[in-house]
């Protein structure tokens, strides 16, 4: 399997799609977790941001102590969304190239080539993942150096916690996009109903559960994006301003936590099942 | 099912040690109308080039398919290398190229066999050589996306070669390649087969078969019409007269003891008589005062044997003008 998995990570690195899309992850994690902030408490005069927020939370919000909430709050929408288009795009391409059948006609078993494939979709997010704490890092640091403030890192205790839930969170919503495109054969149609789910459905859901139907609130509490943001939620240390959208704390961290590993394990069973016993043609 | 043995049965092991293919009433059906591949027998020995032919939608790709474990059969028995089909000791034996190459067209067609070489697990020193050996060395950084048709065939059938394999597969291999192509092709063909590996190649193109192929099977609608070699299946050959008068050589040639069958055709006369036998007949026909303008000899071609064998009432109405 370790020569599936060096071939899948080749053609990721070699797919200008993937770039695009940690591209747009890291720039959206940089603009609303350091730019916007950051801008807002220098051009700023009067004592509080946006009308209620005091300014000097606004930059205590992009100190290095916030780095987890700043990694990782996108993960549950926005990073999530582009996770999914990441795992269709992986496993859907195959099918829409022909390329089924050219891996399937070298050597190893079906099993065996999507075992491979997803191993390498989880360790390319995990680089992902390295790559936006990174950055956070890099711009939170200058920040503290550029405003003279003190430069508290989170616990290891709690960035290892961040940076698991961050992967698994990515990794259910890629292997969600990865089901979808292995069983439906295409990219378009995947990514199409993936979006439609993680930017319009989970939070009508959300927002009928939260107020005038709370009958809808078992449902609410299995969704994946619910579980994401508040495992999310769970694991980030004190917090100076609100969160992001999608992070919460409707389900709580060992069921969340849970939930989003069923989710993983359901996606990658259907997944090996599926292609284990369809015909490629 | 209408396989002429139960599905299960092991072919005898003496055939067994140098057949490489071994299809026992192999069927495919995909659903209640469509019976893709019905009963089909067949078997590839070692070293040889093996031809597959039938016409469009006869079942060649699926039956391959069946033979690479990319689909399942309905029933039937199929040994590849002595193995199941899809097993993985044996798919590292076999190179193939089924209905059009698929590459990820992001790649460069270097990059394509990189990726193809690691899942195969051979070393990807083997892909200069390869790509060699379908004369696209020059383009092999461009990306697969910028390829013609014809390039991108060669670098499918370069994947195919990647494993230096025992048994080459291929699905009409010429397909977009230009004259000169398909003669590399042909070239290529064939040295793969001087050089002891075992070729499955499908096609239509029964000039090239006839060209290239050792044995060949012929399957239409689902079944198998016939196995032979090229030279069984062409049947003898016949000789052309071209005479005048036309009648006073019908009735000489028909005296002769030597020739088979006389029959009308084009013009001329179509007569069937051994090879040895030429000279006699010119001499005959010349010495009965007949005037001889034309005498030569006509191999029957591929074309027309298949023709004969695949033409059936409901699809084809053409009326042939012999
Ligand atoms: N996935 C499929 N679902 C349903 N029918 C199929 C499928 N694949 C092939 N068939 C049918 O099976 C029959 C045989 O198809 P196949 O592709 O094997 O023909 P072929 O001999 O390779 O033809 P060609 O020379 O055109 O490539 C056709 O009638 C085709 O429509
Ligand atoms: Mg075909």
């Amino acid at each position: 399997m370790s020569d599936t998995i060096r071939a899948e990570l080749f053609k990721l690195r070699k797919r200008p799609t993937a770039w695009v899309l940690l591209a747009t992850a890291v720039v959206l994690s940089q603009i609303f977790g350091y730019l916007i902030p950051y801008l807002s408490y220098r051009t700023g005069d009067a004592q509080t941001v946006g009308g209620n927020v005091p300014r000097g939370d606004v930059l205590a919000s992009t100190l290095p102590d916030q780095l987890v909430i700043n990694s990782i709050g996108g993960f549950p929408v926005f990073a999530g969304a582009l996770a999914l288009v990441l795992g269709a795009l992986m496993f859907g391409g195959e099918y829409g190239w022909g390329t089924v059948k050219t891996l399937l006609t070298q050597r190893p078993g079906r099993i065996s080539v999507l075992s491979g494939q997803l191993v390498a979709l989880g360790a390319a997010l995990f680089v992902g993942v390295a790559v936006l704490f990174a950055l956070s890092a890099a711009s939170s640091l200058g920040i503290a150096l550029a405003e003279n403030q003190a430069a508290d890192w989170p616990t290891v205790t709690d960035l290892a916690a961040g940076f698991g839930a961050g992967w698994l969170v990515l990794a259910m919503w890629a292997s969600l996009g990865a089901v979808l495109g292995v069983t439906l054969r295409s990219v378009a149609l995947p990514i199409g109903l993936g979006v439609v789910w993680v930017l319009g459905i989970e939070n009508l859901v959300s927002a009928m559960a939260g107020s005038v139907l709370t009958a809808l609130r078992p449902l609410r509490d299995v969704l994946p994006g619910v579980n994401a943001g508040s495992l999310v939620g769970a694991v980030m240390p004190d917090r100076v301003i609100d969160p992001p959208p999608g992070v919460t704390s409707s389900v709580a961290e060992p069921r969340a936590l849970l939930t989003l590993l069923c989710y993983l394990v359901v996606c990658a069973a259907v997944a090996a099942w599926t292609s284990h016993r369809r015909d490629v043609v | 099912m209408t396989a002429p043995r139960p599905a299960g049965t092991v072919a005898d092991p003496v055939a067994q040690a140098d057949t490489v293919v071994q299809v026992r009433g192999l069927t495919k059906r995909y659903n209640e109308r469509i019976t893709a591949v019905d009963g089909v027998s067949m078997s590839v020995r070692r070293g040889e080039i093996y031809g597959f032919l039938g016409p469009n939608g006869a079942g060649k790709t699926t039956t391959l398919r069946m033979l690479l474990g990319l689909v399942a059969p309905t029933g039937g028995t199929v040994s590849v290398l002595g193995r199941p089909p899809g097993d993985p000791a044996a798919l590292a034996r076999i190179g193939s190229l089924v209905e059009g190459p698929g590459f990820y067209p992001y790649l460069s067609g270097n990059d394509n066999l990189r990726v193809v070489a690691r899942y195969a697990g051979v070393p990807a020193s083997r892909i200069g050589e390869a790509l060699l050996s379908v004369d696209l060395a020059d383009r092999a950084r461009d990306t697969f996306a910028t390829y013609s048709l014809g390039m991108k065939q060669r670098l499918g059938v370069a994947a195919a070669l990647l494993k230096d394999p025992e048994l080459v597969i291929l699905d009409e291999p010429t397909n977009g390649l230009d004259p000169a192509g398909m003669r590399d092709m042909r070239r290529l063909v064939r040295s793969l087969g001087a050089s002891g590996r075992t070729v499955l190649l499908s096609s239509h193109l029964l000039g090239e078969v006839q060209q290239i192929c050792d044995r060949v099977g012929v399957i239409d609608r689902g079944r198998m019409l016939a196995e032979s070699t090229v030279d069984q299946l062409r049947g003898g050959t016949e000789l052309i007269v071209a005479a005048t008068p036309p009648d006073v050589a019908r009735a000489q040639l028909e005296s002769m003891h030597e020739v088979e069958s006389v029959r009308p055709y084009d013009g001329a006369l179509r007569v069937r008589a051994d090879d040895r036998h030429t000279a006699l007949i010119n001499r005959t026909l010349v010495s009965a005062g007949v005037a001889v303008t034309e005498l030569r000899r006509d191999e029957r071609q591929l074309e027309d044997v298949f023709l004969a064998m695949t033409d059936h009432e409901p699809d084809r109405q053409e009326v042939d003008d012999v």
